[in-house]
This record gives structure tokens, sequence and C-alpha cells, in this order.
């Protein structure tokens, strides 16, 4: 299932902060999101989830308006991980992983094979399983994320979006969890900080400032050192990973 | 918890409700028995028995009639309300994700207490139902407000507490106008004691009302657990959930705002029940609604019942307002709560 932006614009009161946006995500397609903060980010993925109705153009999700969807139709096609979605509640692991399921039941449907299947798996995916009775403050901020991933799997949908899945996680969870979804089959746009794990993890990469995409493709056209300049305001060098033959960055600092 | 444990959850579930039913049919049984003057358990029972059909015990008149038209039905009517109050308490707090949300904090209650006030010393209509229907519109005029205040905001549950704040001081600002300048003495002493909180002069009809609003209200909420349950990370991971957001809001809203107007319309205002019953009950049966809602159902009319209790033997020969004796008791509990849900370092 593929995702179609066309010509979105939102905003909050006067001020608009996505501008423009065009892009598309092929079926089963990594593409990594990338800009300064305040570029846009976030709300795009918002917009793009259907959260959030567009002032003008329109978001295509496998062939269909996302507006001309409902809520509860769109949530099985696709799944949201949000940045540090926290609660005060004392819950378990598998109480937050179950709740991936709650677009596929009904108020008082009974809890399905195929329920249990879809939260086992999911569980499975992220590495959990042995702790699935744990609760949710006793868990590390990489936990943590790795359940929220583990409960957008468990919703089974064709499209992911992911908002910032490795901030706060140290080295080794930002990369185990980007090869996670690198390996997944799905459709998914990852909104990242480091751009050498963007170039590492993502088949494409879109780059957005000031609410509009300014460039998009591979990541070898993409990441240039004019664009590092003129987006990310920082001085760089960009070559090839002699390890895993894609581009990598070195920052210059005097 | 271990897999064996989990399995056996459904047990654990079924012993507790069943042990917190036989807690409240004692604690009904023992607010009928105690009063003015104490009758036995025994005579209690036999009373009941014989006016459901099941007996036909010799018994006192006086005391039957003491037991069925004036004890009964206001130990059932206390258990309601206790009932009620919890659940739109854990509904409030699940949906503003508020631990602090209660009817009160929103300024239902005082909404609510406005238009009985406006009613009792403006002397609007006259009667028990202009009485609920004034207590009604206050109810949902503080629920009116406070749903444009926060309207149109992205900024989240909090924004909405606030605005029950302004609320509420709002509505007790108006009340407190109304009384003092219309009110007779007599009257304000009269308004005094049903802003606390009184089970004094309930009776069948009322049973009879409250009995439809609850248990229609804790249907409609227990279709809605599973939504509820979505609304854990908040609102827009309960929207990309597949929930419509708004809409649930405006039900469970509503709903709420029926249960409280109709329970202050009867018995005035009750704080507390709203805030601590809730907890109490995730404590026991964890955060999942399905089990949390008719869990604050129960420990909520055995809390209202034994609170009943309390205000009439506290002090001798005379009854204390009810809403004095949740939040004499209800602090301290919540103060325990609060002190064993500390952060464990």
């Amino acid at each position: 299932m593929s995702v179609v932006a066309e010509n979105l614009v939102w905003g909050m009161g006067k001020k608009t902060i996505v501008d423009g946006v065009s892009l598309e995500v092929v079926e089963g397609e990594t593409v990594g999101l990338i800009g300064p903060n305040g570029s846009g980010k976030s709300s795009l993925i918002r917009l793009l989830a259907g959260l959030r109705r567009p002032r003008r153009g329109r978001v295509v999700i496998g062939g269909r308006d996302v507006s001309q969807i409902s809520r509860r139709v769109l949530a099985r096609q696709v799944a949201l991980v949000q940045q540090n979605a926290s609660t005060e509640m004392n819950v378990s692991v598998l109480d937050v992983v179950r709740l991936g399921r709650t677009p596929h039941r009904s108020a008082l449907s009974g809890w399905s094979a195929a329920d249990e299947a879809a939260v086992a798996t999911a569980l499975a995916r992220v590495g959990m399983e042995s702790r699935k009775h744990q609760s949710w403050p006793t868990l590390s901020g990489g936990e943590r994320q790795r359940v929220h991933i583990a409960r957008a799997l468990a919703q089974q949908p064709a499209i992911l979006f992911l908002d910032e899945p490795t901030n706060h996680l140290d080295i080794e969870h930002q990369i185990a969890i980007l090869r996670m979804i690198r390996d997944l089959k799905l459709t998914s746009l990852v909104a990242l900080h480091d751009l050498n794990h963007a170039a590492m993890f993502c088949d494409r990469i879109v780059v957005m400032q000031d609410g509009g995409v300014v460039a998009a493709g591979p990541a070898e056209t993409v990441l240039t050192e004019g664009m590092l300049k003129a987006v990310f305001r920082v001085e760089g060098r960009v070559g090839r990973s002699p390890y895993h033959q894609r581009p990598h960055i070195d920052f210059l600092v005097d | 918890m271990t897999e064996e444990t989990f399995r056996g959850e459904p047990l654990r579930l079924a012993l507790l409700s069943l042990s917190a039913l036989c807690v409240l049919a004692f604690a009904v049984a023992v607010a009928t028995a105690i009063g003015d003057y104490d009758i036995p358990l025994r005579t209690v029972f036999l009373s009941i028995t014989n006016k459901l059909g099941l007996s036909s015990a010799p018994l006192s008149r006086i005391e039957e009639s003491v037991v069925w038209n004036l004890r009964l039905s206001r130990a059932l009517v206390a258990a309601l309300c206790g009932a009620g109050l919890a659940i739109c308490g854990a509904i409030l707090q699940s949906l503003l994700r508020n631990p602090l949300a209660e009817p009160f904090v929103l300024g239902v209650s005082a909404g609510a207490s406005t238009g009985a006030v406006a009613v009792i010393i403006l002397g609007i209509g006259a009667g028990m139902v202009s009485l609920s229907l004034g207590a009604f519109v206050g109810a949902f005029a503080a629920f009116g407000f406070v749903a444009l205040l926060s309207s149109g905001t992205t900024t989240g549950p909090s924004h909405t507490i606030l605005a029950g704040v302004a609320a509420s001081q709002l509505f007790n600002a108006l009340t407190a106008y109304i009384v003092t300048t219309s009110g007779n003495a007599q009257q304000a002493r009269d308004v005094m004691f049903w802003l606390l909180g009184s089970f004094g002069g309930v009776r069948w009809p009322e049973f009879q009302l409250l009995l439809v609003v609850v248990v229609a209200c804790l249907l409609v909420c227990i279709l809605y657990a599973r939504t509820l349950d979505a609304f854990t990370f908040g609102d827009e991971e309960a929207a990309s959930l597949g929930i419509s957001v708004a809409k649930v809001r405006l039900v469970l809203f509503g709903v709420t705002a029926l249960m409280t107007a109709t329970i202050v319309s009867m018995v005035g205002t009750i704080g507390f029940v709203g805030l601590v019953v809730p907890h109490a009950a995730r404590f026991l049966v964890g955060p999942t609604h399905l089990k949390l809602l008719p869990a604050c159902a129960l420990v909520g009319a055995v809390f209202m019942v034994l609170a009943d209790i309390a205000s009439r033997v506290a002090v001798p020969q005379q009854t204390l307002p009810i809403g004095v004796v949740t939040a004499l008791v209800g602090v301290p509990f919540f103060a325990l709560l609060l002190y064993r849900a500390r952060p464990q370092s």
C-alpha cells in the first residue's frame, strides 16, 4: 500500500507549519524524513496519519483519500508511533500491545485467536515477550519505545509512521530499532535526526525545511554538502562508508 | 506475574466481585438496622422478605415500615449514588488523563447545585421535579461552559481541568450570590445542608429514577470500556487506534453530566467519592476499564453506604452532612494511596 501527499497545507492560527508538501512513499519502501527542529516533520506525519485535517491538499493511502476513510478502517491500515507517548497508569506491556487490537475488535467481541497471534508476533518482533507482564513505569525509554512499536505492529498495518523513534535511546537500541523497521515488510516513513542513520537504513530520504520539502531521493543524491549547509547550517563532507557502502557524513567543526 | 497467576485472573475477579457484593449487601443491611432506634438484623431481613412476598413473619408494623419505607430506600439510594459518582470519576480521569478529574473538579456538581439552589430560593416552580430540572440545567450549563472554554484547543486535558476550575468558581459564586441576596436565614441553612449532601428524605421514587439512570449509564460506559483503554496514551494515540475522539468525549461527558445532575438533584453535592474510589479500584483490579468500571461501581456503593452509616452514628442524636463524612474518611485514605503509589527508587 502506498502513501501519496498532494500539496498539503496545514497550520495553527495564522502560522503555516506544513506548506505545500507533496511526496510519495511506494509500497514496501522505508523513507527517512529529516529536517531541522521545527521544520514540520511531526505535523506532516500527523497529517499523513489522518490525525489532522489539511487546510488544502489531500493524503491518498492505497488509492483512497484519507478524509473519506473512517477512523477505524484507517487504523487497520495505518499505525503511528509518536514521540514519548507516556502514561501514568500502571499498565503492563501486554495491556499496551493489546491496545493495538482496538481497531480490529467491536465493543463486546471476545479476544480471538487472531488477536492473540498478532500480539504474540508483535511482542516477539521487538523482543519483549519474556517481559510482557512487566509494568509500564518500570520500563526504560528504549523498552517503552519497543513496546509502542509492538503496539503499532499488533494493529497489523500496511503502513507505519514513526516520529523520531530513536529519540533518547542509547546507540545499541537506536540501531536495533532502525534495523527492525528496515526489515519489516511494511511501507514506512520515519522521522529521524541522525543523518547517518537515515543514510544507512532508509531506501529514500525526504528533507524538510520551513514546512516544505526541499529534496527527496536516494541518500546518494540528497545528502550533499550544499544541502547540509543550506538546510542544517553545518559544514560536512559526504563520503562513502567502506563498511556498508552507504553515504556517510563527517561533520566539520573549527 | 507468572503465566499461571495470569490464567487464574478470572477466578480471582469472580471471587472479588462476589465478596464485594456480599459486603455491599451486609453494609446495606447494617445501614437499615442502625438509626434513631436500632432494629435487629434479623427483623431487617424478615421485613424485606415479607415485603417481597418471600416470607410472612409476624413483625411490628412500625419496624417493618421503618425498614422498608425509610431506611432501606435510603441505603440503596446511597449505594447507587456512590456507584454513580465513582463511575463518573473513573471516566473523567481516563478521558482527561488526569488523576484529579471528577465531577467536582470539572464544575458539573457546582453547576447542578447552582441550578437547584436557584429553584429552592428563587422558587422557580415547586417540588421535586423542578428541583431536579434546575440541577439538570445547571449541570449541563457547567458542562457546556467547560466544553466551550476547552474546545478547539490542542493543548490537551490540562486545559479542560483549568476550564473546570473556572466553571466551579463561577457557579459556586453564583450559588453564593443567590443564597446571600435572596435567602432568608432558614433557607440559607437548608441550602448549606443540601450543598454538603444529605440522604435525608430520599424514598423509593428517587431510588427508581436513580436505578434506571445509573444502570443505563453504567451499561453505556461498559460498552465504551475498550475505547477508554485506548485513551491510555492520550487523545492522539486513541485517534490513531481508530477512535473517534470527539464523539466519544461528547457521549461520555454527556453520560457523566447526566449521572452527576441526577445525583446532585436528589442528595446534594457529595465530594471525594469520584476522586478516591477509582484510585482504590484501580489498586484492586488494575487499569483495564472492563474490570475497573464495575469495580468502581461496587467499591463506590460500599463506600457510600458505610459513609452514610458513619454520618448517622458519629454524633449522637445528629446526622452529619454526608459530604463531611466522605471528605473526613476520604482524605486520610487518599493520603495512604498517595504514599503507597510514590515512586519506588
